[in-house]
This record gives structure tokens, sequence and C-alpha cells, in this order.
């Protein structure tokens, strides 16, 4: 099972981008999706997945809120903004770089 | 979000916290709702207290909650030891206030520019010979230094600011108001815009006595007559002159007089003194053009300024070259005047910055008092502090966990010395006031005492948290946890304190030796005269009255109840008054020194009771020219001590016949030598417009008589108005106010020092005595007497004492020299000066030892071996 440094600096990019399909999420959700969308491939810990948010959050790239489940427990969600869209945009196409960069290398040898 | 938001939530650090660790419980709860094992799920996520660290991390300023954490650390250190923190912050508040009193008063005095356009172009003009400055000026003289140096700069008369009699409506109604005379063009120079009317120009200050303009200050405007803009048109009497008041100058000028606060600016042509080239009766201020060369610009000043000296010196009718030579052999000097040109600045400036200087020794002494508590306290906290360093606290955090610490402490100190200040600074200038004529001064609390304050405080905290700080930050955990330690760099480094608390108390001790010496000498020096009972009354009317007027007046007082004796003067002694000229002997050429003159009644000598040692008083027909009675020091100076009764002597024109001699008196104040003085008779053919009533009173306080002799004048000659009442006593004191005020301050800060230093002594040898109890007590074993235990303990630092002493005493000598201008009849070398301080120092030092030495003495070898550290 890969670790959480699977993800070598991405996983702002993966939050940002399934917070911009699927909004209003919890952090239990955003990490469980992860798993999911990366056919389980990808894991992010907890240990980073939340001051990573927390730092997201800081940075204004997205907003938390405090809403009451059904359960009666109280969970809380985040949504992407403006600003965040934004950043997608500029960590998809940086990562798209970086990742064509590093084809071409293994492509030469 | 922003900073401001990591800024907020540093200040809601709980809430945050708690919502952190809410949502990773909610998330825990998710997982194990979704069907995951607790224990797993639990397990897989790791510390929870490690990931909400680092999530509080990204939403607020790690170092502010770490500065909030450590103040509330150091209010709850603070909190624990109440008495001693209280001690330090009283002490410190203490000498905190002083240095910002200090400071409040030299900045308004010194420092503070006038509320003018440019004022850093402002420079006085004064004239120097060997050290002594003189800065009043002939009119004529000006005038032609103005033409000289036009383009270069521009130059303004400013008279002093005298308070007048000035009545707006009839007779009956006489009032006193501050009255400068200034050049018409400098309002325009200084940039200023009245409030209301106009202000005086260039044009309105061009022929003598031809412009009875007047513009009120603001200040005077408000007050008198409660801003009303009908005042503006409307005229008042001054002397013989009416004057039409043409405006109102703008809100924060009030002249150019720092420490008065002029009410009426009145053009200087109008002064009776602008047409004389031998009145010298303004300063000269000069608005030097931006980028204008100094030198040049002084020597074309200084070239006139001796022209027309040369030329006024042919009128000198008989006098030597070599007087003459002597008489014009003055330099013309430009010193920055910024902050306005006052007498008060000039007699105050050393005695304002000695105050200044002791004051910041009492800070200093104050700092390292707390410094050295401080140091003790790191000492019992050493295990606390290896304790955070063994967990991982940095030394940089250490460093800023003692030293906010010390922030409250100097913070807390600096409110008290704030509201300290508030109070003491109106208070010292309100004791400076002289009877008759006020002191001013604008203090207001703006930025810059609220920096100077700040700065202060910032400085203080360094001064004496820096250094307990860094030692507490290279605590050893190891050495430290074990119970081991090295007490002796520490005391090493209060005994160091010490050191400099004994130097600066010695010095701070030394000066008040020194000012109460002076105040002492000058309060107690042989008068010749008799102040008591004596009450002056100075006297105007409208216009000069003839002699049996005021003749009838003395009489008409003479005839009160509890009136012994009245006689008629010039002006009372020791009010300001003077009158100078060159004396002609025999006939023959007048010197280069000046005789001082003094008009006096017959019955004035016995009045104020000055002792006539040779030949008789003045008769009633005696007039001016005529007779004369002059002092010792004139017989002394002029006569060579020949038989003086019989003698012709002359000023200019007026020839008198000395008739009598008395014994030396002081003429204009009671510092300078006593100079040569000739008495002339009040009577002369021409009439009189002022004098003063001198009477010698029946009863002990003669102010008493006051209203009803103000009264007892107008009703004897309806022509004569009082202008101020007196007693001869009041200007006594008026001559030491500046020395009774520094002499009071210095020893109460003096006190202050020897207190403090006491304390910092005794809380030193105290620890000391604590530190070393179990090396007492197996020296106490072994057989050491009490004595030698004692000497033991005290030696080092008594050893500091005196180093800190013999420092001092240096400091001492050296400073003497910047304040010699205070001392009267004292020479800092005196071994009795010097001798009194490191007295009083040792006797302070013994009280503070003596209870670390008994401590130390009754420390029980039993208990204290058995006793485990």
């Amino acid at each position: 099972m890969p670790k959480s440094d699977s993800l070598q600096g991405s996983l702002d990019l993966l939050v940002l981008k399934i917070l911009s399909r699927r909004t209003r999420l919890h952090g239990y959700a955003i990490m469980t999706t992860i798993k999911d969308w990366s056919g389980e491939v990808l894991h992010a810990e907890e240990g980073s997945l939340y001051p990573a948010l927390h730092r997201m959050e800081e940075a204004g790239w997205i907003k938390a809120q405090w809403i009451v489940k059904d359960s009666g427990r109280r969970a809380r969600i985040y949504e992407l903004t403006a600003a965040g869209k934004k950043q997608l945009e500029t960590e998809e196409s940086r990562w798209e770089a970086v990742t064509s960069a590093v084809n071409r290398v293994l492509g030469t040898v | 979000m922003s900073l401001w938001t990591r800024i907020a939530n540093v200040f809601r650090a709980d809430r945050l916290s708690s919502e952190i660790d809410e949502e990773l419980e909610s998330h825990l709860a998710e997982a194990i709702e979704q069907g995951r094992d607790p224990a797993e799920a639990r397990r897989a996520f790791g510390a929870t207290l490690r990931t909400r660290e680092e999530c509080r991390d990204f939403r607020m300023l790690g170092w502010l909650d770490s500065l909030r954490k450590d103040s509330i650390f150091g209010w709850r250190q603070l909190k624990k030891r109440k008495v001693t923190s209280a001690v330090a912050v009283l002490s410190l508040g203490l000498a905190i206030g002083a240095c910002t009193s200090a400071f409040r008063l030299i900045d308004a005095l010194l420092l503070r520019p006038l509320p003018v356009a440019s004022p850093e172009q402002l420079y006085a003009v004064a004239r120097e010979k060997d050290g002594i400055t003189g800065d009043s000026w002939a009119y004529p003289a000006f005038l032609q230094m103005r033409a000289a140096v036009k383009g270069d700069a521009e130059l303004l008369a400013v008279s002093d600011a005298l308070p007048l009699d000035v009545t707006f409506r009839s007779d009956e109604e006489m009032e006193k108001a501050t009255v400068q005379y200034v050049s018409g063009w400098m309002f325009g120079s200084f940039g200023l815009h009245p409030a209301a009317g106009r202000l005086l120009t260039g044009e309105d200050d061009v022929t003598p006595g031809a412009h009875p303009y007047a513009v009120l200050s603001f200040d005077y405007w408000s007050r008198r007559f409660g801003r009303d803009p009908h005042v503006v048109g409307r005229s008042f009497h001054m002397g013989e002159q009416i004057y039409e008041i043409v405006g109102v100058g703008p809100e924060p000028f009030t002249g150019t007089e720092t420490g008065a606060v002029t009410d009426i600016f009145l053009p200087a042509t109008m002064h009776a003194g602008a047409v004389h080239d031998d009145w010298t009766w303004h300063r000269t201020l000069a608005r030097v053009r931006p980028g204008a060369a100094m030198e040049p610009l002084r020597a074309k000043l200084d070239a006139t300024s001796r022209a027309f000296e040369e030329e006024r010196s042919k009128g000198f009718t008989g006098m030597s070259r070599e007087a003459i030579r002597q008489f014009l052999d003055l330099r013309v000097i430009l010193t920055p005047a910024a902050a306005g040109a006052s007498g008060l600045q000039q007699n105050y400036r050393t005695a304002l910055i000695a105050i200044g200087v002791l004051v910041a020794m009492v800070l200093l002494i104050a700092c390292a008092n707390v410094a050295n508590l401080m140091t003790a306290q790191a000492a019992s906290r050493a295990r606390e502090m290896a304790l955070r360093v063994s967990i991982g606290a940095g030394r940089g955090r250490l460093l800023q966990l003692v030293l906010v610490e010390s922030a409250w402490l100097a913070f807390l100190s600096a409110g008290l010395g704030a509201t300290l200040s508030w109070w003491s600074a109106p208070f010292v200038v309100s004791r400076i006031s002289r009877p008759g004529n006020p002191v001013r001064l604008a203090m207001p609390a703006d930025w810059r005492v609220l920096a100077f304050g700040i700065g202060l405080a910032l400085a203080v905290t360094l001064l004496f948290g820096l250094a307990p700080a860094l030692r507490a930050s290279k605590v050893n955990p190891a050495s430290a946890l074990r119970g081991a330690g090295g007490p002796h760099s520490r005391r090493r480094l209060m005994h160091g304190l010490i050191a400099v608390q004994v130097a600066f108390c010695f010095l701070v001790l030394f000066m008040a030796g020194l000012f109460a010496t002076t105040f002492d000498h000058l309060s107690n020096r042989p008068m010749g005269f008799s102040a008591e009972r004596v009450l002056t009354l100075d006297t105007v009317a409208q216009r000069a009255q003839p002699q049996v007027y005021w003749d009838q007046v003395a009489e008409h007082l003479r005839a009160m109840p509890g009136v012994e004796t009245v006689a008629l003067a010039g002006w009372a002694l020791l009010a300001d008054g003077g009158w100078n000229g060159f004396v002609s002997v025999n006939g023959a050429p007048p010197g280069p020194d000046f005789g001082y003159f003094m008009k006096v009644s017959p019955g004035w000598i016995d009045a104020m009771k000055v002792s006539l040692i040779e030949g008789r008083d003045f008769r009633p027909d005696d007039a001016t020219p005529g007779a004369a009675i002059v002092n010792e020091t004139f017989v002394r100076q002029f006569l060579h001590g020949e038989r003086a009764v019989g003698t012709a002597i002359a000023k200019g024109e007026l020839a008198f016949r000395i008739v009598g001699v008395v014994r030396d008196l002081p003429y204009r104040n009671l510092r300078e030598a006593i100079l040569p003085v000739i008495y002339v008779p009040f009577r002369s053919d021409e009439p009189t417009r002022q004098g003063t009533f001198v009477v010698r009173t029946a009863s002990a306080n003669p102010l008493a008589l006051a209203s009803m002799l103000r009264r007892e004048v107008p009703r004897a000659r309806p022509e004569f108005r009082v202008s101020t009442v007196r007693s001869e006593a009041e200007l006594v004191n008026g001559q030491t106010i500046r020395e009774r005020l520094v002499a009071m301050l210095a020893l109460f800060f003096a006190a202050v020092a020897l207190l403090l230093a006491g304390i910092g002594l005794y809380g030193v040898l105290d620890y000391s005595v604590l530190q070393r109890r179990r090396e007492i007590g197996i020296r106490m074993a072994v057989g050491a007497q009490a004595g030698d235990i004692a000497r033991r303990v005290t030696a080092d630092v008594f050893g500091m004492v005196l180093a800190g002493a013999a420092a001092g005493l240096a400091l001492g000598i050296a400073f003497a020299r910047y304040v010699a201008a205070l001392l009267y009849q004292v020479k800092p070398t005196d071994v009795a000066m010097l001798a009194l301080p490191a007295v009083l120092l040792l006797a302070g030092a013994l009280i503070a030892a003596l209870p670390a030495v008994i401590h130390a003495v009754r420390i029980d070898p039993g208990t204290m071996l058995r006793q485990a550290e």
C-alpha cells in the first residue's frame, strides 16, 4: 500500500480537484474520495490531510462551515472559493508540465 | 483569510483548538460509522495532538501565540511574588516618571520647535566676550545689521515678553498683559495667518512711534475676550499711547519667548528704545535663507555691529582708547533657535540637563536592582528552565519568556511613570514661576512624549532583562536538573551591578550635596539689607508726574495704620530693574567698567535697613543731578579705597558729589559679584512716570496690607495706579527659585537613589547568604567564628562598594565641571563635599548588609548539614 509520500506534493491539487467536482465534503469524505477515485492507489493520511485543509483555508482557497448531520453530530464541511478555482488551474497546469517533463525524461532513456 | 484573522485567532486560541479537536473527533466518528474498527481507526489516525498543533500553526501567528502565552505566564509569575514585583514596579515607575518629566520639561523648553514655517532656519544673534554672552541689541544697530545681510537672512527684532499695564476701558480698570514688541515683518516671515482681522506687516514697523497697532495672541483673545470677533478695531491705552487692535494671531503661536505666552504683539518701532542707540532692549533672531553659508553671514553681522559701536564710541567723551577698545572687543555669534529664545532657556538649560542626568542615574540604579532581582529569581527557576530546554524549548523561546516578564515590569512601571509625570512636570513649571512673571510652557502629551515613554520602557526592559534572560537561556539541563550549577558567575554579574549602582548613587549624592550647599550659601549670604516686613508697590501714572505729587502719595501712605516708613525708589530691589553707564571720577576720563545706578528717595536706606558707614543719607532737597551715595565696592573699584565723601563723579552730563557710603548689597541678582553701585536721588527736575513705593510695615506679614495700600495710592493722587504689589521677601526668594528647585529635586532623588542602592545591596547579600548556607554551615561546624563568617559574606560585596564609590567619585568630579554655572561658592573638590556622600554611602551599605550578616551567623550548622539540598 503506497504511503502518503506517494502523493508527492499533489495533495493540494487532489483536494482542490475533488472539491471542484463535489462540493460540501467533510475531511473523512475527502480522504475516502481520494482513495476511491485513485483506484485505491493513493491514500491521504489524516496527519497530512487536516493540516493541509487548514493551510488552504488560511490561504483562502477553500472555506469551511459547520453543519449538523442527521445523526446529530457536527461536521466541518469544505467548499472551493473563487481563489481556490484559480489556484486549481495553476496547480493543474503545473502538474501537467511536471508530468510531461518527467515523461519526456523517461522516454529519452 | 488574512494576517488579520491569524492575529485574531491568537486571541481565540482555545476555541480554535476545541474546533480542530471536534473536527478530528468527527472524522474518527465518521470512520467508525463507516464500519471501521475503532481501535484500528484511532491507530491509523496517529497522534491527534500533533495534527491539531500543526493545524493550529496554519491558522494563527505562531510567534504571537507564544508571546501571548509567555505574557500570561509572566503575569502569573509577577503575581506570585507580589511584594518584590510591587517594589520593582514602584522603584522603576518613580524613576521612569522622573525621566519622563525631565524629558517633557527639556522638550518643552529647549527642543520643541516653534509653530512657525521652517523653524530650523531660525538663529539667535548674540555677542560674546570671554564666554559671557549678551543677546540684547539696540534697535538702530539692528536696522544696520538687517540691511547688511539682506538676501542671506531676514533679521527679526523681538523684545522680552513683559507684563505691562494696559487699559481697555476707564483708568480704574488697569490690568496686566504680557506684551512683546516684534518686527512687523515677523508674522509674514513665519508664514502665520490671522485667526481674525489682520497681522502686522513690515509697513506697520517703519517710523518710530507712528504705528499704534496691536495684534492679540489667540490665547489672550480666548481668555480675555471669549473669542469675540468684534474685538478687532477696539483700542486700549498703554502708558501715554493708544493702540488699535488690528487682528488676532493663529492659535498655536504664543510668541518667540519659550516659557512665556505673549498676550499682545506690538511693532518694535513703538518701543521707546527704538530711537536710542544706547538702549539695548531686544533680541535679534535671524531667519537664514536655506543654503546660505553661515560664516560669511556671521562675519557680516560682526562687522556691521562693530562699525555701529565704533561710531557710537566716538561720542564717549574723554574715554581712553584702551577702554574703548576693550568695550568694542565683542564677537557676534549665531546659535540655532528653532525652539525660540528666552531667558528661561538660558537660566534653566544647565539645571534641567543636570536634573535629567540625575534622574537617569536613578533609573539606572533601579534597573540594576531589578536586574539583580531577576537574576536571583532565574537562579531559583534554573530547574524550570532546564526542564523547558529538555522538552524541546529553544534558547530563543527561553530568552523571550524571561524578556516578556521584564517587559511586563517595564510597561507597568511606564504606566505608573506616565501618571507621575502627568502631575510632576506641571508642578515643576509652577515652582519656577517668579512673582508677577508666571512661566507658561506648552507640554502637550503628544507623540513626542509617547515615543519617548515607549522607547524608555523598551530600553529599560533590555537594560535589566537582557542579562538575566541570556543567563537563563544558557542553562545546562543536565547539571541544573541534577541540582548542581555554578552560582559563581551569577554572583559575579550581581556584584558587578552593585558596583555600578554604588557609582551612580555616589554621583547623585555628590551632585545633591553640591546643589544643596549652593542653595544654603545663597540663601544665607549676607544681604546688606532686611527684606522682612517690606512691601513694594510698583506705581505708574498715565503721564509723568512732578515730584510733589509723588511726595504727597508717600505722605498719605505714611499716615496709614500699620505703616512704619515709606520711601521711593526707581524699582524694587532685586526686581529686574537696572541702569548702567560709564562713570568719570573727579573729571578724569571714564574707564571701561560700568557703574550701576539706582534712584532712591531720602529714607530708602532706612526703610531697607541698609547701614550707612560714612557720610549722610539724602536730604529732601537733594536731586538728580547733585548728591550721590555709593557702596563699598564702588569706593574700592573706582576710588581705589580713597576717601569717598566729597568726591565728584559724573555719568555723561549728569554730575554728582558723593555725600555718603553704604554697605554692599545686591543690585539685580544674588548670584553675581557685588557691583559698584551709585544711588542717586529719586527727585529730579524732570517729572517721573513710574516708581516704587517701599513700605516698611509693622506686621510680620506685609502682604496683609497690600490691598489696602493699593487702594490708598489713587486715593492720595488720582493720577497714580499701583501696577504690582510684592513683598521684598518674595523678591528675595524669587532670586533663589532655581537653586531651591534644583536642590530640592536633587536631594529627593539622592534619597531615592540611596534607598534603592540599599535595597539592591540587601537583596544581593541576602541571596548570596542563601546560596552559601551549606558552605557557611560547614565552616561553622569546623569552628569558624561569627566575625570570620561576617567578613567572608560581605568581603567581596564591600570590595564592590569601594570600587563603585571610587568610580562615582571620578564621575562626579568630571561631571561637576558641566554644572559649575549652577554652583555658588562651592568647590566640587572640597574634602567635605566628597566625604559626605562617601560617609552616607558606607553607612547605607552597613545598614543594608546587617540583616544578611545576622542571617549568616545565625545559621545552625546541625540543621543545615542534615538538610538535603
